[in-house]
């Protein structure tokens, strides 16, 4: 039985105090070897609009968005609204608190949470007498 | 036990039979965990002016050289491919939420477009496209002569 390594329950809109809408991005969490890899969609920022932070157990990514209308033009036809991302998870002790790394590339921000040292499948050596 | 009845369109009406009506109707709206609008990929947001249009579309993760933005007259159509990443061996997914696949989609424009001034840009994964009126097509005035 596998254990849910990240979770977070429906994940819960947040509310700024300003009229500004926060959005809950869209995620893809993946498992390899050594790690747990955490892909978020959020167009709109870039590396200095992202906040990645961990907390006790709680990792928080948090992107900034400016809004910013265009100059003369009036919005005709609107498929999505723009706003902050905010999305929160709970991490268990099997991370390397120390080695996580965060980059962002086209409005992508990819996590990567290694796996702490014994969590990593140990073969032992089985000798002959 | 005898429930009471209520008279209604002068016909007896049960109405637990109504409350349960609602109370289905109201787990259909609220069962589904996720946008329960099916929207087409990707979302794009049109600011018109008088000269030309700016068309915005949320475009995260894909690679601007495979995206093809093509224009005829007044219609725009918009290409592509979201390419998921690749697991290897031993890899596998807790939660898949985002969406990937080929896309495409066409747009029509208040007016016609003048496709050698057509301008795109691609930053933090949203894609911007410029889109100026055609000469043509702007609208003339005509002045008017008086005796």
């Amino acid at each position: 039985m596998a254990r849910e390594k990240t979770q977070a329950r429906m994940p819960v809109e947040a509310e700024r105090t300003k009229e500004k809408r926060v959005f809950v991005p869209r995620v893809d969490i993946f498992e390899t070897k050594d790690g747990i890899v955490i892909a978020a969609d959020m167009p709109g920022v870039d590396d200095k609009s992202i906040d990645v932070t961990l907390e006790k157990n709680i990792l928080t990514i948090k992107g900034r968005v400016e809004a910013k209308p265009v100059e003369g033009h009036s919005l005709a036809y609107a498929e999505y609204d723009e706003g902050d991302y905010e999305r929160l998870f709970t991490l268990t002790d099997e991370v390397d608190r120390e080695k996580i790394e965060a980059k962002v590339k086209n409005g992508v921000l990819e996590v990567i949470l290694p796996k702490a040292e014994p969590a990593k499948a140990k073969k032992i050596a089985i000798k002959a007498e | 036990m005898v429930w009471p009845s209520v008279v209604r369109y002068g016909r007896m009406v049960d109405p637990f039979d109504e409350i349960q009506r609602l109370q289905q109707e109201m787990n259909r709206l609220f069962s589904g965990f996720g946008p329960a609008v099916v929207y087409e990929f990707p979302p794009i947001n049109a600011w018109v002016s008088e000269d030309d249009a700016v068309l915005t579309a949320e475009l995260p993760g894909i690679d601007p050289e495979k995206l093809d933005i093509s224009v005829a007259g007044d219609t725009l159509t918009l290409s592509g491919e979201r390419a998921p990443a690749s697991l290897g061996e031993g890899e596998t997914y807790h939660r898949q939420e985002r969406n990937f696949g080929k896309f495409a989609r066409t747009l029509r424009l208040p007016f016609q477009v003048d496709p050698t001034k057509v301008e795109a840009k691609y930053e933090k994964g949203i894609l911007r496209i410029t889109l100026p009126r055609s000469e043509q097509d702007k609208p003339k005035k005509i002045a008017i002569k008086t005796n």
